[in-house]
């Protein structure tokens, strides 16, 4: 989720959540408002934001996860009084501090902004397949949204599972940099900086809300309980989230702090924020997008990621709140095990095959012990990973120019390969086209393909979406 | 009785015997340490006579220096990783091994008869030689450990035949499902205090009762998640002396003949002071305990996620004679104001958080705190997590308990100023040190300037351990803390802009402190080296987990966690690659 949502003309900032990030109000309520140049006034006069962003001390931005961090960038722009001189400043200031994997979302907005939204979602129109199974496009495909079966597409991006963590393709990287450093910033390059939904198109929304999937109109159910939505029009346009099926809804609005979460997720967004979107509880499988940005940092990233439950507009720390992880997992545990007393009691281990091209044997994994695709598929990375590091080092690397270390290692995990899954009809599906549950269910062998080889196969959604259209 | 007559008494007239003997009057450690050093016939006896030996850090010395120390040795206590460990900070294979220490006294033929351990690295292997050792071995407490399985618990209970005491508290333990219970001999009848909630997996429950039956001392036992309610039942019929009692799995219809059978048993053990556990729970069986609650000092349901507040509260109302506390946040700020008027006697209160990753939930504020510090003036010991603070219930709290001696408080949301006025924390923090003079161990959270720790430097004095995360502003706070403290042994900070300097103006005073841990912070390589080289008494670790090696850093670079210690031993031999020793 990011607090701060720009489409190329409106921006749509949560003043709450900036408000919570930057510590300046607590409450318990979410209220969400359109920025429009008068209450950022009112902003500037109730917080004195000029004077706030003055003495706010740099380094603690540190403890704020990329999306906080774009918050903040989003707030200065917003600022009226700040010169755009000055905000480059506190962006380089943020550069210097900010992890690779802010770099990586920033990229990847600014590659995605810098064509017309619309432009992109029809240009990678006959990606869209290809962009799921092709390694060399797997992330690449950022805006995914087309007009006309785009919610199948919001879906897939949504819950497909890639092996491997993705982030290696940022190809914007250098030229990012100079940008920023050339002192050419002008508010153009500017705003895309901010979380950028581009590929998200306003048509593509409703069907978010109408989505005909089990697992989305769950969360919508929760999604629509999120209150205190305004709605504005003229330039400063608000997407609302509500229930509302017919506005159009801004996906990235996902998460707010005190919104237990569960929900929001599930707004499909475009990957270039994703690496913003914090996840909720583990059954909320649809948010368990890989992110598209975030492999460069590998340890820590991981780490916050896989805790997976902190409001996103919270900062996600390592190691904070400072509670033994001896107790998190034992109370993590014990309420599932009290939820199951409630209702139906556990499944029994649900164990498939696990085979992949090219390797020469089998593995067995129990699906129960899994909540995510998440942790199914950095289970299988690791089960799997000898292997693919001797794959990668013949032909893996092709294609990449500029390697620094940790792209290398994005790339020895191998997105070249896919996964894919052989359902109860005995179809082979890619991996995360529908809802966990739903994949526990039906999943009765799992294969990791060669991308290439696995061209033909479509998502389950995608299907659906064909024989609907 | 020395000084009764006037002419003053050598004291080393008298025979070494008579010394030992007083000297067996004193016990806290700190006073053997004192005695030691009056002189050398002194030094000597206290030496041969001294059992027990707390070591706060396993890296500040060698074993073998420590049995030619006090061959005497019966009690060891032996911590391992450094405190932050416990929130994931410190890398899994860090060190803090046990093998080492085992090996030693086994070889010098050490009589150990009790064995504490603290986020250390306990194998198999080493449990096996423990057991094997020491044929009078009678009690192991393990707390936070882990690199052992159930196989090395069957080796303590099968060769330790005068156990007293297996105390396995919130452990990493692999459980191999083994039937380790009933490696307890038939012969085993010595059983004081049993606990093993941390396990997850089955428990041969049999070889429980039968343990549990022939055991006339148990006082204690903690039974983990696989004991289900029925076994609860015939295991408090069989041991109505319990003391301390930690159910297993608390689950089963209130209209069943095992729970009335529970609820008659329960009423006989009327010397139940303790209670815990209820890991899972069915709120409708909690009446069943209430009679117990009367007498309860000290009850532990932080890991009872099922109760919600409602439910809490009620239970609450019978446990008039509190004097601990440990509870999740579900209770709410309601539910503590019933703690307030209910638990008078209250010493210790933990409120810990159901779901730590989301604030937004049942979550305690300082609503809660400033009512149980109204109605509990006995208060002395907090941790609390919860949602927001404010200075004004921060100086509320310190002006109605002075006798805060820990007091840590954690705001989930890490920098969260004061919601109502925005202001820092830092006047709160500051009346709490101001006010609670024997504050030895403080834990910050919160919105704070370099002021919070002008006033800790300023007022408390004898602060022994300090967890700073997310504050200050410049090296100045840092500085505060460590030329006031005088006290100070342990100090831990996290993300906070400490640097060099702070970090380099007196170097002394690490000689006085057990360990500093510095994580995130402003601190670089070149001036860790520094310090490593002019204070050859500490050891400096650079924690590197970015694979990369030491030689492409170059001194100005920061680094990510360092951690230092005194030691009498230099260099530790095992540390891993990603651990530098400077």
């Amino acid at each position: 989720m990011s607090v701060i949502e720009f489409d190329g003309h409106n921006i749509t900032v949560s003043v709450k959540d900036v408000e919570a990030i930057l510590g300046l109000k607590n409450e318990s309520v979410d209220i969400h408002e359109v920025v429009s140049k008068e209450n950022v006034k009112e902003l500037d006069a109730n917080y004195n934001l000029n004077s706030f962003v003055n003495h706010v001390q740099i380094n603690r931005f540190r403890t704020f996860s990329p999306a906080n961090l774009k918050a903040v960038i989003g707030l200065l722009l917003l600022v009226p009084s700040l010169t755009l001189r000055r905000i480059r400043s506190y962006l380089e200031k943020f550069w210097v501090l900010m992890s690779p994997p802010l770099l990586g979302v920033e990229e990847e907005v600014q590659s995605n902004v810098s064509s017309p939204s619309v432009d992109c979602g029809l240009g990678l129109k006959e990606r869209n397949y290809l962009g799921l199974s092709d390694c060399s496009s797997v992330d690449s495909s950022g805006v995914s949204s087309l007009p006309d079966n785009n919610k199948n597409n919001l879906n897939l991006k949504a819950t497909e599972l890639r092996l491997g963590l993705p982030g290696s393709q940022s190809p914007a990287r250098e030229t990012e940099l100079c940008l920023l450093n050339s002192g050419k910033l002008d508010e153009k390059p500017l705003f895309p900086l901010l979380p950028s939904k581009d590929g998200i198109c306003p048509s593509s929304q409703k069907n978010v809300v109408a989505g005909n999937k089990r697992g989305f109109s769950d969360t919508m159910d929760g999604f629509s309980e999120v209150k205190g939505y305004a709605y504005a029009e003229k330039s400063w346009m608000f997407h609302d989230a509500g229930s509302d099926s017919e506005s159009p809804q801004t996906v990235g609005h996902g998460k707010y702090p005190g919104n237990s979460g569960a929900n929001v997720i599930l707004s499909a967004r475009s990957p270039g924020a994703q690496a913003s979107v914090k996840k909720d509880e583990p059954a909320n499988v649809l948010q368990k997008q890989p992110h598209a940005t975030n492999g460069i940092n590998l340890k820590q990233t991981d780490i916050s990621n896989n805790k997976s439950s902190a409001p996103a507009a919270k900062a996600q720390v390592v190691g904070w709140p400072p509670v033994r992880s001896f107790r998190t997992k034992t109370l993590a545990t014990s309420s599932k095990n009290n939820d199951e007393v409630d209702g139906k009691p556990g499944p029994a281990a649900l164990f498939v095959k696990v085979s992949m091209d090219g390797a020469p044997y089998l593995r067995k994994v129990d699906l129960t012990t899994y909540s995510t695709y998440r942790e199914l598929s950095s289970a299988l990375e690791k089960m799997f990973s000898c292997f693919t590091l001797g794959q990668c080092g013949s032909h893996g690397a092709a294609g990449k120019e500029i390697l620094s270390q940790s792209k290398l290692k994005d790339l020895l995990h191998g997105s070249e390969y896919v996964l894919t899954y052989k359902d109860k009809d005995g179809d082979w599906m890619l991996v995360g086209d529908v809802p966990w549950e739903m994949f526990v269910e039906t999943c009765k062998r799992l294969k990791i393909m060669k991308s290439s080889d696995a061209i033909g196969l479509a998502p389950r959604a995608t299907e659906k979406s064909k024989v609907i259209n | 009785m020395f000084w009764g007559s006037r002419k003053t008494i050598d004291m080393n007239y008298f025979p070494d015997e008579v010394l030992e003997h007083v000297f067996d009057f004193i016990t806290s450690h700190k006073d053997r340490n004192s005695v030691s050093l009056v002189c050398k016939s002194w030094y000597k006896i206290e030496k041969y006579s001294r059992q027990r030996v707390f070591l706060g850090n396993c890296y500040s010395i060698s074993p073998e220096r420590l049995i030619a120390r006090f061959p005497g040795l019966k009690s060891l206590i032996l911590k391992g990783k450094p405190h932050f460990a416990d929130f994931n900070l410190v890398p899994d294979d860090w060190g803090g091994f046990l093998y080492p220490w085992i090996k030693a006294m086994a070889k010098s033929r050490i009589g150990l008869e009790e064995l504490r351990l603290k986020r250390m690295v306990v194998s198999d292997e080493s449990l096996e030689l423990l057991s094997e050792s020491f044929p009078n071995f009678k009690s192991l407490v393990l707390v936070s450990c882990e690199g052992f399985t159930t196989d090395g618990l069957a080796a303590i209970a099968a060769n330790c035949r005068f156990l007293r005491e297996l105390d396995l508290q919130e452990n990493e333990v692999e459980d191999h499902r083994g039937y380790w219970l009933s490696c307890f001999p038939g012969s085993c009848t010595s059983l004081v205090s049993l606990n093993f909630a941390c396990l997850k997996g089955e428990i041969n429950l049999a070889s429980l009762e039968r343990l549990v039956a022939r055991s006339p001392n148990l006082k204690s036992l903690r039974l983990n998640r696989a004991v289900p309610f029925d076994t609860l039942q015939r295991l408090l019929i069989r041991a109505p002396q319990l003391v301390d009692l930690g159910t297993g799995s608390y689950i089963h219809d209130p209209s069943s003949e095992a729970y009335n059978k529970l609820k008659a048993a329960i009423q006989n053990c009327n010397s139940i002071r303790s209670l815990s556990g209820f890991l899972e729970v069915a709120p409708c069986c909690m009446p069943a305990i209430y009679p117990i609650c009367e007498n309860l000092t000290f009850l532990n349901l932080s890991y009872a996620a099922g109760l919600q507040s409602n439910e809490l509260t009620r239970l609450i109302h019978h446990c008039r004679k509190l004097q601990r506390l440990w509870i999740l946040d579900c209770i709410g700020d309601k539910g503590l104001g019933v703690v307030a008027s209910t638990c008078k006697e209250l010493q210790e209160l933990r409120v810990f958080p159901s779901d730590p990753f989301d604030a937004g939930n049942a979550a305690v504020t300082e609503e809660g705190l400033v009512l149980v510090s109204e109605g509990c003036p006995k208060l002395n010991s907090l941790l609390y997590f919860c949602q927001q603070m404010t200075n004004a219930a921060l100086i509320t709290v310190a002006k109605n308990c002075t006798n805060f001696i820990r007091f840590r408080l954690c705001i989930l949301d890490p920098i969260k100023p004061d919601p109502v006025t925005n202001q820092p924390l830092d006047e709160g923090f500051g009346a709490i040190v101001r006010s609670c003079k024997g504050l030895k161990r403080l834990s910050l959270s919160g919105l704070l300037t370099d002021q919070v720790f002008y006033y800790i430097g300023m007022y408390a004095k004898k602060l022994e351990m300090l967890s700073i995360a997310f504050a200050g502003n410049s090296d100045k706070g840092m500085l505060y803390v460590l030329n006031g403290c005088k006290k100070l042994r342990k100090l831990e900070i996290r993300d906070c802009p400490f640097g060099d300097t702070a970090l380099l103006e007196d170097m002394g005073k690490y000689e006085t402190m057990r360990s500093l841990w510095m994580s995130t912070c402003e601190v670089t390589l070149g001036a860790c080296k520094v310090l490593a080289k002019k204070m050859p008494s500490l050891n400096v670790e650079i924690i590197n987990e970015s694979e990369q090696t030491e030689f492409n850093l170059d001194d100005r670079q920061k680094v990510d966690k360092m951690y230092l210690y005194r030691t009498l031993v230099g260099h530790r031999k095992d540390a891993p690659e990603f651990v530098w020793l400077l």
